[in-house]
């Protein structure tokens, strides 16, 4: 296993264990790219706060910040690493004790 | 935390090979235990699909090995990813007589794939460009 996949992995999680960087990518996701102002008016923290958090955020590769309006930094979600993330989760969430349970009664089933 | 890229799991079972085989490869079979609603063109290269109503979760898979009644492999794709990305995981069922009985292993392989070699380029550089300019970044806004 190539170390840097875990790395990616870890971070992914430390950076959704908190509920304000949940936030603010749920704001990303769902409003498309956002300055740390206009996130500022849609959560309840302060923006020099919710600046520390987008750091954070691009650091980890969540987030890539870009050029916006008036010499704003605008900030838009980058799921690669979420998606890196997500095989780990996959392969949690698949099932298969419960798949050869269900086998296994239909089998004695039809016996 | 270990990153797992194959689940296997063993399961004695009270059937002949045969029995296992048909509920393994036939869509009355997958359609009982498996999903809900099931498809499948056994072949290797076959489309195979299944539905769970439950979940409101549709499988498209493709068969890969038909050897009768000894190994059945098919791919899908990896659950939680995005429809259209083209990563999915391996799935063999292999079947050994075990007395009266099978043993049944499946092996599922394949959750540790590397994302593209862009991808890992761009997050490395990304990564390293951005650690450099934050500090800029975050004077900027404060001033802003």
């Amino acid at each position: 296993m190539p170390p840097d996949i875990e790395a990616i992995a870890e971070q992914v999680f430390a950076a959704l264990a908190d509920p304000t960087r949940r936030a603010i990518l749920a704001a990303l996701a769902s409003g498309g790219p956002a300055t740390a102002t206009d996130l500022a008016v849609d959560l309840p923290i302060t923006r020099q706060a919710i600046a520390k958090h987008l750091a954070l955020l691009a650091e980890v590769g969540l987030v890539t910040a870009e050029p916006g309006e008036r010499r704003r930094v605008r900030y838009r979600l980058r799921s690669a690493p979420m998606q890196v993330a997500q095989q780990f989760l996959a392969a949690l969430a698949r099932d298969w004790d419960s798949a050869l349970g269900a086998l296994t009664n239909h089998l004695d089933r039809g016996a | 935390m270990a990153f797992p890229d194959r689940i296997e799991r063993t399961v004695e079972l009270a059937h002949p090979p045969a029995k296992v085989w048909a509920a393994l490869t036939t869509a009355e079979g997958l359609g009982a235990w498996f999903g809900n609603e099931a498809t499948i063109d056994l072949r290797p290269g076959g489309a195979a699909r299944m539905r769970w109503n439950e979940e409101g979760f549709t499988a498209e898979m493709r068969v890969e090995r038909v050897e009768e009644p000894t190994v059945f492999g098919f791919t899908w794709p990896i659950s939680g990813l995005p429809e259209d990305d083209p990563r999915r995981t391996y799935v063999e069922f292999t079947l050994e007589p075990a007395g009266a009985g099978t043993r049944l292993t499946v092996v599922e392989s394949g959750f540790a794939q590397l994302p593209e070699d862009a991808h890992r380029k761009a997050y490395d550089g990304n990564t390293e460009g951005w650690a450099k300019e934050l500090g800029e970044l975050a004077a900027y806004l404060d001033a802003a």
